[in-house]
């Protein structure tokens, strides 16, 4: 059936069939920008194929092993037949969300809610409901920053089903924080290509988070692209948690533009996942732009994780601050690759990089690559990487009180990691993913039913809420 | 006796440091170990702690009845076995609450016991941090991290007073102190001295005796204690420095 004479991969040429069938019927999208963004996705995709190791950006990062799996790709959409509360509980104490969902790929949801605006004039929803409903703002934005340098980018283009479109108007700050969890539960391997979009206009406000879960034991290859605008003076806080399968492949790239005094917060916090690839690209474009993407991942048994940062400082006097800090147990693997761009123009930036690792075994690795390139020259800029074990002193001193070696190994690896946790700005958010940290540490979190953040048994708080200051 | 220490030889890496060490520290008694620098004080200290690296070769460390010489760190504070350490460890991300907590815990655990309500470890912490007069929020920091010489000796005491260790070791507590860190520390000491239990004091100077006074000095050099006698001779060894004893060797 295929014709093509570039794609070889069994996957590959299933990927060129999803596309040529289109059982879902997505090519028939009359929004002119989206019509030709698919069909320019998947020209790009023939010439390309999948991402190989032969590839610079995927030198670290094999998903050979991804590609043997045979995939349903292009899900049917689930029936609505539970509502997302049925499913799902939020409970975490103090922590107030609208919570909206993807199912396999699908915005999930009954037909009247495909698409909604709130009280405050935010609109969130499906992106295919979006693209018919605002096409103005499609052709405003629409693919406007994606730069796609592989094939996943390319064929998600094509034939993604779904995703989530969020629309933050002007001088509106969203009080509570908008939840996405994208779930996937197929009795088979699936392969899930979705795409968002999110819009902060001027002086706005959002607080965006964004988790990845598998329900089932089942591989899942999961690509998601997801362009995000900054208007002036707004101010996004995007938290992304991914807890997957070992099964599971995640390919997420996330562009976004920020424009003037704008700013940004990303925690990026991987708890489990077979094989998990966060890129982010972000171009500050208008003057005193603010971005702040941090990391932090736990990996063990033979996961691997790659986290590719790009910061291009367009404009001058932004900021820019990046920490990524890991524990990598077994045989676990890990990529940091943090680029730092500085243009001509961009004069008084100030862009800062840190990533810090621990190594517990001798056979899990970390492959961390700091990149600046700058071409002003009044800039503050700096990087460093570091690889190590435990503090053995550290782990003496512990002992030496009682604490006993596997609860002193955790404690430290805990302490490593709140570096990165302590800047969770929502606070009852904070507490729960510290106890997530410390479940995965112990080797108790698992993939269970619900999301992660709603694990049944969340740890017993120790309230230590008395003035510390009169201690 | 509390503590028993037999010919003890220690290596590290393969290096000879204690070289056939005794020492008998009943309850109720301090004892002040002093001599020159590499002459083995802090090696003894590692040795009776269970430190990675300080091979026993030879000899027994008898604590309370039981040779402890195999035992994990872990199990031998759990017993009553503490170290004031002379270079106290940084460790961000913990904060000293969450540590004594997990630490008062593990030793409750430890006697089969439950852990401590919050209330009452609260009350506990701001009972001790009296005691070496902790006054900011020095608790609610990570682990010694960016503290001050003297805040962190202050620390060491406070962890001990805490924990309530029936053998204490300081190990070079007056480091790095100024006169009035030095008291403090050292009226902290003496608060908890009791019947119960026994301290060695390792240290250089006669000062910090000034302050907790001991019950007997011994002088180590080359791996073994060489001189052992009253405070007085701690008096003796500040007029007379160190080579008086080489002579005498």
């Amino acid at each position: 059936m295929s014709s093509s004479k570039k794609l070889k991969l069994p996957l590959e040429l299933s990927l060129y069939d999803s596309y040529n069938n289109d059982l879902n019927g997505i090519q028939h999208t009359t929004i002119g920008k989206v019509a030709s963004s698919r069909k320019d996705g998947f020209r790009r995709f023939e010439e390309s194929g999948l991402p190989t190791t032969k590839l610079e950006k995927w030198r670290s990062t094999n998903l050979s092993k991804i590609y043997d799996n045979e995939f349903v790709i292009g899900d049917a959409k689930p029936d609505f037949d539970k509502e997302i509360n049925e499913i799902f509980h939020c409970n975490v104490h103090g922590f107030n969300t609208n919570v909206y969902a993807l199912l396999n790929g699908w915005y999930y949801s009954s037909n009247n809610d495909r698409l909604v605006t709130l009280e405050d004039g935010v609109i969130i929803g499906s992106i295919i409901e979006a693209q018919s409903k605002y096409p103005e703002i499609f052709d405003k934005y629409y693919n406007e920053i994606t730069d796609p340098d592989n094939g996943l980018n390319h064929i998600n283009s094509a034939i993604y089903t779904d995703g989530i479109f969020i629309y933050v108007p002007e001088n509106v700050k969203s009080e509570k924080a908008v939840q996405l969890i994208k779930m996937v539960n197929r009795d088979t391997n699936i392969m899930i290509n979705t795409r968002n979009l999110i819009i902060l206009e001027d002086n706005s406000s959002l607080s965006f988070l964004h988790c990845d879960d598998s329900i089932n034991q089942h591989a899942g290859f999961l690509v998601t692209n997801t362009e995000i605008f900054l208007g002036e003076n707004a101010t996004l806080d995007l938290y992304k948690l991914q807890n997957l399968n070992n099964q599971t492949a995640l390919v997420n790239s996330t562009f976004i533009q920020q424009k003037g005094e704008s700013e940004l917060n990303v925690n990026v916090l991987t708890f489990n996942g077979g094989t998990i690839r966060n890129e982010f690209t972000v171009d500050l474009i208008g003057e005193k732009a603010d971005a702040n993407i941090n990391g932090m991942y736990l990996m063990d048994d033979k996961q691997h994780v790659d986290n590719q940062v790009k910061v291009i400082h367009s404009a001058p006097n932004c900021t820019s601050s990046e920490l990524f800090k890991g524990v990598l147990d077994d045989s676990a693997s890990g990529v940091f690759n943090g680029y730092i761009y500085v243009a001509r123009d961009a004069q008084k930036t100030a862009a800062f990089q840190k990533n810090a690792n621990i190594l517990m075994t001798n056979t899990a690795s970390i492959d961390t690559m700091p990149f600046l390139e700058i071409y002003a020259d009044d800039v503050k800029c700096s990087h460093g990487a570091t690889v190590g074990q435990l503090d053995n002193e550290a782990l003496f001193y512990l002992m030496q009180r009682g604490i006993s070696e596997g609860d002193a190994k955790l404690l430290l690896m805990y302490a490593f990691v709140t570096e990165v946790t302590g800047k969770i700005n929502i606070l009852p958010l904070r507490e729960s993913i510290d106890d997530m940290v410390k479940k995965r540490l112990r080797g108790d979190l698992s993939i269970c039913e619900k999301c992660v953040l709603h694990c049944s048994k969340p740890e017993i708080p120790v309230e230590f809420e008395i003035d510390m200051s009169k201690i | 006796m509390l503590l028993n220490i037999k010919d003890l030889h220690v290596s590290i890496n393969g290096k000879e440091i204690l070289k056939g060490l005794n020492l008998g520290v009943n309850k109720g008694e301090v004892h002040a170990i002093m001599g020159p620098n590499g002459t083995g004080k802090s090696t003894l200290a590692a040795a009776i702690t269970g430190r990675e690296g300080y091979e026993i070769t030879s000899g027994e460390i008898i604590y309370k009845g039981e040779v402890i010489n195999d035992l994990a760190p872990d199990e031998r504070a759990n017993k009553g076995v503490f170290l004031s350490f002379q270079y106290p460890v940084e460790i961000p991300g913990v904060s000293i609450t969450n540590f004594m907590r997990t630490a008062l815990n593990a030793k409750r655990e430890f006697l089969g016991e439950d852990p401590i309500p919050a209330g009452e470890f609260l009350k506990k912490m701001e009972e001790k941090k009296k005691l070496v007069d902790i006054q900011s929020k020095l608790t609610n920091r990570s682990v010694n991290e960016g503290f001050s010489g003297g805040e962190k000796k202050k620390n060491e005491i406070f962890q001990m007073a805490m924990l309530e260790p029936t053998m204490a070791i300081l190990d070079e507590t007056d480091s790095g102190l100024d006169i009035d860190a030095l008291k403090v520390v050292a009226n902290g000491v003496n608060a908890l001295r009791s019947e119960d239990n026994g301290f060695v004091v390792i240290t250089h100077y006669q000062r910090l005796l000034d302050y907790i006074v001991p019950d007997f000095v011994h002088v180590m050099y080359d791996g073994k204690i060489v001189k052992s006698g009253g405070k007085g001779l701690a008096l003796e060894l500040e007029e007379k420095g160190y080579d008086w004893i080489k002579e005498q060797l």
